[in-house]
């Protein structure tokens, strides 16, 4: 690809990128949330339609790169490229077969049904990706839909694949199965282009990576010659600082209290079960476990968005039984949902009115019926400006920002709207809240996170990485199964006793 | 006693056959917009059309196919407009429907007052119907003879058509192209599959069903123009998608029902039960609104049979999912 430039309204996300991958090679494309990565790959796969430059592909027949035009997803398909997208495009209520002859046009009017279902566990042996083809794909789990998306492209037989972050929705285990795999289709001659935030994955699984940031390419290197430093220098453009220290400064007043608190789901199974667990001001408590394991419901409970069936809660030692979401914010409770998408903004409405979302009652804000349209303007710039936030504008919708700047501005909102009320009892529930981040993002949303502790917030971290919560946790509680079975000092705890209590042993 | 039970109910079945027809034909166009995402709420507007054009034509040509023809084609004009509105300009696809109803409610009174000869109204003439064909032996089967294979060309023509369109749908190529494009456009397109195109072409097809549904009410069930001919037969073949869980086959056994409503009621009272006509009418809804309760509780139905995901959601390549 050459000198490719793609402008949305308001941004040029892509600035005169050049991107060349050799043929049966794994190559890694870095960058922070919103470098371009996505839209490049789009281009190429001919979702996007590039403003300016051109397109080359290997030609088997003449052996040599031909020019190629992709102006819709079916010319990308005709030239053998295919997208693994973030976010699956599978049709939920088909089956693995279904959506693998979608798009084809077959000879025959009537599907055969047999004789493709062959076809497909063959493809699944051949690459170790076994499925069974008759399954809906709402049966099947993250993982498999993956493959299933995967699957898709090697039935049409695509010769590149574009695979987006395909392992921040997977576990450890099915990521290194996932570099398997792509190892495996590399070695058949296929072509795979990467990308990734991890750069563990990076230095593990590529041949060469190309880094992008803000639109432009910064530079293309032969991973086996460079570190993980390195390229995350290039990411950010910057020295990145790897670890945040915790607060240090001594805990004040509980500002979240939890006592035998259990709580019964919808399906009425026990997902707390007698919980004991505090919060005082100037302290982070981290939580780990195995998700599933009681977290979510945790979480929310703490912000009131679910009652506890047993036990009792306290905010500030303040009794919060009965309490609606208003009461506990009143409180002084700030929510960084794990779903930042679904929960936590509203993806339609521009980046001024998720940032004032909670701060509708503030004096200067909402006078009495009407917005102050200037201090909301000021309002809204500010916090903009001091949270780093990368936008076209106040006005662009906030599905249209990358995951960082959109988590960015969850935290701003959050941050702000309890920050000028409440000094001393905050409390601050963050649930994933560096999930799917780059590493600049995430090291911004950890170090304000430390400095809101510092100023006297207390913080519920919720988190599945494990270093983090053992980076700025002071104390860690670990979930098993609806229990919390042990809290532990963080700083002198290693990651296999976690683990162990992550299992549900005991130390 | 037993005999007169079965005739009476025969007579009910013959009456529902030939009010259902219109709204299967109405449906089954409604259950190919909305299988392809494309909500269209101009039925009622789309068979009214296809009612007085589809009389006028067979009026003044003496022809009746001239006639079946014109008010197709008149269905899936007005449906191209709500293409356009909706696929092409992405307006919001509720507000394209009404706007079409009341277009073609307001043009067809119009035109029915001018279609007439020399410019006078069409209403109380009377031009050519399509007759009933009774077919030998097959007829003469005891009670149901007469029901089924006593009827017209456009009845007949469901018997095939019906089961066709199920078949096309579930199991064919362009079928599950088409249930994908409904349920999801994203990943249809990256698949190759034309949204676009896809949403247009069966939105134009529902089009053309719905005229047929109108063609049938001025040329066979209530033959001649009256204003309002339609009476809300296009709000029941939108009921009835849903009702029948987007299956064409179930559209049959919902537009039977719809249509045996007031057959029932009318013999019942000639029995001497009394039971409300208000209540009667209401009954089809009602059951309308039990399938959809039934549907939306229990996740795994809803999964299986339930409105395509993208349903009145339009379409935009470039924009972030
Ligand atoms: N469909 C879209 N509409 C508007 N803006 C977009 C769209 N897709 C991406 N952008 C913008 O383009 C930039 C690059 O985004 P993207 O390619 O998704 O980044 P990455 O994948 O590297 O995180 C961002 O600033 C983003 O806001
Ligand atoms: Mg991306």
């Amino acid at each position: 690809m050459e000198g490719i430039v793609k402008d949305f309204p308001g941004v040029r996300a892509l600035d005169h990128v050049d991107f060349i991958v050799n043929r049966g090679e794994i190559h890694g494309l870095l960058g922070e949330n919103g470098a371009g990565k996505t839209t490049l790959m789009s281009v190429l796969c001919g979702l996007y339609r590039a403003e300016a430059g051109n397109v080359y592909l290997h030609d088997s027949n003449s052996n040599s790169e031909k020019e190629v035009v992709i102006s819709t997803p079916r010319d990308a398909i005709v030239c053998g490229v295919g997208m693994v997208h973030q976010h699956f495009r599978l049709v939920q209520s088909q089956t693995v077969l279904e959506n693998c002859i979608l798009g084809i046009q077959g000879s025959n009017l009537v599907v055969d049904y047999n004789a493709i279902e062959n076809d497909i566990i063959e493809l699944g042996k051949k690459y170790g990706m076994e499925i069974n083809p008759e399954a809906y794909i709402w049966e099947l789990s993250v993982g498999e839909q993956q493959r299933v998306e995967i699957l898709k492209m090697l039935y049409r037989d695509a010769e590149i694949l574009i695979m987006d972050e395909p392992t921040a929705v997977l576990t450890p285990q099915e990521a290194r199965l996932l570099g398997e795999t792509m190892k495996r289709m590399a070695i058949e001659g296929k072509t795979i282009v990467f990308i990734t935030h991890k750069l563990d994955e990076v230095i593990e699984f590529t041949h060469r990576s190309t880094v992008l940031r803000d639109g432009k390419n910064v530079s293309t290197v032969e991973t086996g010659n460079t570190t993980k430093r390195e390229l995350a220098n290039f990411m950010v453009g910057r020295d990145v600082v790897f670890s945040i220290v915790r607060p240090n400064i001594s805990p004040g007043n509980y500002v979240l209290e939890m006592r035998g608190v259990s709580v019964y789901d919808s399906r009425g199974v026990q997902a707390l079960k007698d919980i004991d667990i505090d919060v005082k001001s100037g302290e982070i408590i981290g939580v780990a476990g195995v998700s599933g394991n009681g977290q979510k419901e945790l979480a929310e409970v703490a912000t009131g968005l679910v009652g506890c069936n047993n036990g009792s809660i306290y905010i500030g030692g303040q009794d919060m039984r009965g309490c609606s979401v208003d009461g506990f914010i009143k409180a002084g409770v700030s929510h960084i949902p794990g779903d930042r998408i679904g929960v936590g903004l509203a993806g339609n409405l521009p980046v001024s009115d998720n940032l004032i979302l909670k701060s509708y009652q503030i004096k200067e804000i909402c006078g009495g019926l009407l917005f102050n349209k200037r201090f909301v303007d000021e309002y809204v710039d500010r916090l903009i400006d001091e949270y780093e936030v990368v936008t076209p504008g106040r006005d662009t919708l906030a599905r249209n920002l990358s995951g960082g700047n959109q988590q960015k501005i969850v935290l701003a909102r959050e941050i702000e709207s309890t920050y000028r009320c409440y000094d001393d009892a905050r409390l601050i529930v963050a649930v994933y809240p560096t999930r799917g981040l780059d590493v600049g993002a995430t090291e911004f949303v950890r170090s304000r996170l430390v400095q809101q502790c510092s100023e006297g917030a207390g913080i519920l971290l919720v988190s599945d990485d494990l270093e983090e919560i053992v980076a700025i946790s002071s104390r860690i509680a670990v979930m098993y199964s609806g229990f919390i079975v042990d809290v532990v000092q963080a700083d002198c705890v290693t990651l296999e006793d976690l683990g162990m209590l992550m299992a549900g042993e005991s130390l | 006693m037993q005999t007169v039970d079965i005739a009476f109910w025969a007579s009910v079945l013959s009456i529902a056959m030939a009010a259902g027809t219109s709204l299967v034909y109405a449906t089954v166009g409604e259950i190919f917009a909305e299988k392809s995402g494309v909500l269209n709420l101009g039925v009622e507007g789309m068979m009214i059309m296809g009612a007085v054009s589809g009389f006028a034509a067979a009026y003044h040509s003496g022809n009746i196919l001239a006639g079946v023809v014109t008010g197709s084609m008149v269905g899936g004009l007005m449906a191209l407009i709500h293409c356009f509105v909706t696929i092409t300009l992405l307006a919001d696809q509720v507000v394209s429907g009404l706007a079409i109803t009341l277009l073609g409610g307001g043009l067809a009174s119009f035109l029915g007052q001018r279609l007439g000869v020399d410019g006078t109204p069409l209403v109380g003439l009377i031009g050519p119907r399509l007759l009933q064909i009774r077919i030998p032996y097959l007829s003469d089967i005891a009670y149901i003879g007469d029901v089924l294979f006593n009827r017209d060309i456009m009845t007949y023509s469901l018997y095939i058509v019906v089961p066709l369109v199920a078949f096309y749908i579930r199991r064919t190529r362009p079928g599950l192209f088409l249930r994908a494009v409904g349920e999801n456009p994203q990943a249809a397109d990256v698949m190759g599959v034309d949204v676009v195109k896809c949403r247009y072409f069966y939105t134009v097809i529902g089009g053309v069903f719905a005229g047929l549904g109108g063609v049938h009410l001025s040329l066979s069930y209530t033959p001649g123009w009256t204003e309002s001919i339609t009476g809300g037969r296009g709000w029941i073949a939108v009921a009835l998608v849903i009702f029948a869980t987007w299956d064409p086959i179930r559209s049959v056994v919902g537009a039977l029902l719809f249509g045996g409503v007031n057959a029932i009621q009318f013999r019942m009272q000639a029995i001497g039960t009394n039971v409300p006509a208000a209540l009667l009418n209401m009954l089809p809804y009602l059951l309308t609104i039990v399938v959809l309760v039934i549907i939306t509780y229990f996740e795994g139905l809803r999964k299986k049979v339930g409105a395509p995901d993208a349903l009145g959601l339009p379409y935009i390549r470039e924009e972030r999912v």
